[in-house]
């Protein structure tokens, strides 16, 4: 399904702000896989999601979706089957438009646009369904601007938007990141319902260990733009935070930085 | 009076065109796009020229929408491909428009490659056509006979130039509502709200603001031909100060009616163009202020405008508070007595 070669990025190169995101970073994600992503800061994760994406294209290496090279395919045109939601509740939705303009917007992804109305009867209808599966009572304030929920609201939208058109591939970095507790549970828990649901192949980046270890079906670590631990299916079953911890450490040979990051549970 | 207040509805009319295009670059893009004052002036060019020519005035003016298009898509292309920054790539399509447009002017003699402008005082021109079939309705007698048992002095020439631009500026209006209603216009609209979003939706932000500066300096340029047909000239200083008069509109507009929906939002910025003029006509009335000052005067409009709906919102949080405080008073006043 997705296939990472050898991929590279420095940032600066040549200059005193050189810095490696990362070096030689093989990867490779079978259909419905759901892999979960771990590491300090810097470690090169979002450059990851955003080489995946094609926001940022890569010095070296090859880029694979559906055995398609897509290294050199823009941003936009990728995005016909990566959906994504970014850890700013803002940055996955329009603000001044509304609730059903927005989930038009994510309905027609993979069609080409054209001049038909963007939310017709039918549609707000499937809109309207789609939106009882959040259980936020969205889907009786379709014509509220999105500019007017709440950060969690926000980011439930995103996801369903993200999700709507069951891309190949859903890239999620951080996602609830900027919420507090309670909303950031109620989003990992929709999370698992929207991928279980469809099936999507997965990758989710997070600093909450626990998050970490209870989502998904493999699990990798990285650190310095490289990919230092992956967990199999058969193994990340009975993954505990204190197994990471201590691979960690066999690794690097040093413990665990204690930032925000890798301690949070 | 009367005539000053229904000449500045009969230019507002026409001038609304050239703000409806001001608001898709300025709200609905977020792209403070100053081509405007080059692309109006290409319109009038385009149209005056033609029609000197000879070419029919329909034909001539939708042809002076085309170059607006062209004009705006260029400003699109130096912005996104160029990747030269919003207000410069207006900036400098505008300087370069000055020089074109001379030289579309320039197309109508022999003697010189550029010409400054053309007067179309003996020329067909949309509303000439138009007035011919409007006279034979009587609909003018019937209006005027009206104003004159209400006392009214001078009455209008012809009702027929507020009626055409009317129907044609609405017809505009609920075509732009439409637009900006289909998966192509939301895109456009998300395009300017969030761009990193829509991009991962799979739209194509740099061919979305092409379409989108095209489309606005068409409505521009548009409204540039008709200006030239209804004053019976072009000229290649005409456009000096249009982006501002624009705005104006689309403030003024704003304010008075508000931005709860697109089809009210074009409806204020309509209605904006046409109150602009007013005030203006109205300014000029006054004994010491001169038609040299109506840049000035546009300037004061403008700022008052931005300042009376914070001034709006202020004295209102400050009304509140104060009720609020009187309540909170009373009701410690009330809880005191019953413990005393
Ligand atoms: N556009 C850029 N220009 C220069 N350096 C960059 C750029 N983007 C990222 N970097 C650098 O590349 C390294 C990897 O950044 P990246 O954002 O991928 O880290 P991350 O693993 O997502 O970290 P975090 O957990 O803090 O989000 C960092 O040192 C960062 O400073
Ligand atoms: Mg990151």
């Amino acid at each position: 399904m997705l296939k990472l070669e050898g991929i590279n990025k420095i940032f600066n190169e040549a200059t005193p702000d050189e810095k490696i995101a990362l070096d030689n970073i093989h990867l490779e994600l079978k259909t419905g896989d759901f892999v979960t992503v771990i590491g300090s800061n810097g470690a090169g994760k979002s450059t990851m999601m955003n080489m995946i994406s094609g926001a940022l294209t890569p010095d070296l290496g090859k880029i694979e979706i559906n055995g398609k090279d897509v290294t050199r395919l823009p941003e936009h045109k990728r995005s016909h089957f990566i959906g994504r939601v970014f850890q700013d509740p803002m940055a996955g939705t329009a603000p001044t438009m509304t609730i059903e303009e927005n989930l038009a917007i994510a309905y027609s992804r993979n069609q080409k646009r054209t001049l038909r109305i963007g939310v017709d009867k039918k549609r707000r209808e499937f809109f309207k369904e789609s939106l009882e599966t959040l259980h936020l009572n969205l889907e009786n304030r379709l014509n509220a601007k999105v500019g007017l929920l709440s950060g969690g609201e926000r980011q439930a939208l995103s996801l369903l938007m993200a999700t709507f058109t069951k891309p190949n591939i859903l890239l999620l970095d951080e996602h609830t990141a900027a919420l507090d507790p309670s909303r950031a549970e109620l989003i990992t828990n929709l999370t698992k319902q929207l991928v279980e649901k469809d099936k999507l192949t997965t990758l989710m980046v997070t600093h909450n260990m626990q998050q970490a270890i209870d989502l998904g079906n493999r699990l990798i670590m990285m650190d310095k733009g490289q990919i230092i631990l992956e967990v199999e299916p058969s193994l990340k079953k009975d993954l505990q935070i204190d197994d990471l911890m201590l691979q960690f450490q066999h690794i690097r040979g040093e413990k665990m930085v204690s930032d925000r990051t890798l301690l949070s549970v | 009076m009367f005539t000053a207040i229904f000449g500045s509805v009969e230019q507002g009319i026409i001038y609304a065109i050239m703000a409806l295009g001001v608001y898709i670059t300025f709200r609905v893009l977020d792209f403070p796009d100053l081509t405007v004052d080059g692309s109006f002036v290409t319109g009038a060019a385009t149209a005056a020229t033609m029609i000197t020519l000879g070419y029919n005035p329909i034909i001539s003016t939708i042809c002076a929408a085309l170059a607006g298009f062209a004009a705006g898509s260029i400003t699109g292309l130096l912005h996104t491909k160029a990747k030269i920054n919003s207000l410069l790539s207006g900036i400098l399509m505008m300087i370069a428009l000055y020089s074109i447009n001379l030289r579309i002017m320039g197309l109508t003699i022999d003697t010189a490659v550029g010409r400054p402008n053309i007067p179309l005082a003996n020329s067909d021109s949309l509303f000439t056509a138009f007035s011919e079939f409007w006279g034979k309705l009587g609909i003018d007698k019937a209006f005027n006979g009206m104003l004159s048992n209400m006392g009214v002095e001078h009455v209008p020439n012809t009702w027929g130039t507020v009626f055409i631009m009317f129907i044609l500026t609405f017809a505009i209006k609920f075509v732009l509502d439409w637009f900006l209603k289909t998966e192509i216009g939301l895109a456009i609209r998300a395009t300017g709200d969030n761009g990193k979003m829509i991009r991962s939706f799979s739209a194509n932000t740099d061919t979305l603001t092409i379409l989108g500066l095209g489309l606005s300096n068409g409505l521009v340029a548009l409204s540039g031909a008709l200006i030239a047909q209804y004053g019976k000239f072009a000229d290649v200083g005409m456009g000096i100060g249009m982006i501002v008069i624009g705005l104006a509109s689309v403030i003024i507009g704003e304010a008075i009616f508000g931005t709860k929906t697109i089809a009210r939002t074009t409806f204020a910025v309509i209605f904006g163009a046409i109150i602009y003029r007013i005030v203006l006509a109205l300014a000029l009335q006054v004994e010491f202020l001169d038609t040299g000052d109506m840049k000035l005067i546009t300037a004061v409009i403008v700022v008052i405008a931005l300042v009376i709906p914070t001034l709006r919102a202020k004295q209102k949080e400050k009304s509140r508070i104060a009720k609020r405080r009187a309540e909170h008073a009373r009701a410690v006043k009330q809880e005191g007595k019953r413990s005393a």
